[in-house]
């Protein structure tokens, strides 16, 4: 049943540093609110109990992609409409721009911002594969100061992550050069358009010699988290294309996906190993 | 419960001030205070598309918006699409073409399509499919919704029909 509307507090600061005193005040009473794309369903269906919101959809502070040298540095608040047509993005991250262009529409895609669904942490996320195989860093801002995090240790637990609540996610820094990298996106859902996946794969890689050199690996809707495959990565470095069966063996035991009702732990575990071994015929051409 | 607040936004090209709470949705102001009954709920979730409306230019699921967000915006609905009596290509266009059965659908698609005619005058089949894949209709089965897209296309003048 929809909530209560009245109940709900959405307060508007009106610059970065307005929102962080918030945020610090009231023993962490306060919570962002950006596209709302996630959090507008949770309320609607009367599942969304916590009531206090910080209106940051106007922070321009969290807004903006900067290019440098060795960064792409994405603000927060960067729609999927902005990541889709970044000319930079699709040259260098083009895994990316196919997952903001996989999520939902257009509709959604004006409102759905990367800061939101890295945070609001669902393990059926689309762009959190992606942005662990390019080693993405996180960068947290609150009233003492901003800290960087490797994504790969962001997120601990099913919807826990390592942030304070006193604390924003400022902005995403991706490290450039994938360039020389085979990169491979697969998201697997019922439909092309409007579907939430039944698994995510993201993987870039190169070859050297006849022998996998650099490889990272990530998956969604199979674990408790967006997942960094790492046993699998070690067990494919300085391998050749035929042999392996050690890395189908530690993917089958790094992931854990379970039934529900989008798809079966049958199913997404087959098709796991299915796209790490297209994946790998990818690399290898 | 939570004090309500004012705010300005433009509707149609029309300013309007109101009180309201800050996490209502953009829906249920424009269909309820408004009374711009144009604009239909479908599921209300963000994945069938019919209470798409422009926010700043921009394609949106008003039932995604809490209107705290459109303080200051520029919002248009179905109902400013034509221009007086003179439908918009589009609508014309579907009206030609048997676009339309129930009309559920009818105004989000017709707000999808005018969107994408802005962005891309001359879209191909797959930038239609892609541009209305957001809209879900449960009658047509979306051939004559994308031969009316192409059909407004064809009409002089349509990319600046806005």
């Amino acid at each position: 049943m929809r909530a209560f509307i009245p109940a709900y507090q959405l307060v508007t600061p009106q610059s970065l540093s307005e929102a962080l005193t918030i945020v610090a005040s009231d023993g962490g009473a306060w919570r962002p609110f950006a596209g709302g794309t996630d959090l507008m369903v949770l309320l609607e269906a009367g599942k969304l109990p916590h009531k206090n919101y910080l209106n940051i959809w106007n922070l321009s502070e969290l807004r903006g992609i900067e290019v440098s040298d060795a960064y792409v540095s994405l603000g927060a608040l960067t729609t999927y409409t902005e990541v889709h047509n970044h000319e930079i993005l699709r040259a260098e991250f083009p895994m990316l721009c196919q997952a903001a262009k996989e999520t939902g529409g257009i509709a959604i895609q004006n409102r759905g911002t990367l800061g939101g669904n890295i945070v609001n942490a669902s393990p059926a996320a689309d762009s959190p594969p992606a942005l662990l195989a390019y080693d993405a860093e996180l960068e947290l801002v609150s009233k003492h100061g901003e800290r960087r995090v490797p994504y790969l240790k962001f997120h601990t637990g099913y919807k826990q992550m390592d942030i304070r609540p006193d604390e924003l996610l400022r902005a995403i820094r991706l490290p450039r050069a994938p360039n020389q990298l085979t990169q491979y996106y697969r998201k697997v859902g019922t439909r092309k358009a409007q579907a939430i996946s039944k698994v995510c794969f993201a993987a870039v890689g190169s070859m050297n010699d006849g022998k996998i050199e650099s490889v990272r690996i990530a998956l969604g809707s199979i674990a408790p988290i967006p997942l960094r495959c790492v046993q699998t990565e070690n067990a494919l470095r300085n391998q050749t294309i035929d042999s392996l069966a050690a890395a189908r063996d530690a993917l089958g035991s790094e992931i854990s996906p379970i039934d529900d009702l989008r798809s079966t732990r049958d199913y997404r575990l087959r098709v796991s190993l299915n796209l790490l071994e297209d994946f790998i015929n990818e690399l290898s051409v | 419960m939570q004090r309500m607040v004012e705010i300005t936004f433009s509707v149609n090209n029309e300013s309007k001030t109101l009180k309201v709470y800050p996490m209502e949705r953009l829906l249920d102001v424009l269909r309820e205070q408004l009374r711009l009954t144009g604009t239909k709920e479908g599921c209300g979730e963000g994945e069938c598309g019919a209470c798409s409306v422009m926010i700043d230019g921009q394609i949106v699921n008003s039932c995604l918006v809490p209107v705290a967000q459109i303080d200051g915006a520029e919002i248009k609905t179905i109902e400013g699409v034509a221009t007086g009596d003179q439908l918009h290509a589009v609508q014309q266009a579907f009206i030609e073409c048997g676009g339309a059965q129930c009309g559920i659908c009818t105004p989000g698609m017709v707000m999808a399509a005018v969107s994408l005619l802005e962005k891309n005058p001359q879209p191909s089949d797959v930038d239609i499919r892609n541009g209305l894949a957001g809209n879900l209709c449960r009658c047509t089965g979306y051939m004559k919704i994308f031969e009316s897209v192409l059909r407004a296309c064809r009409q002089p003048g349509v990319s600046d029909a806005t």
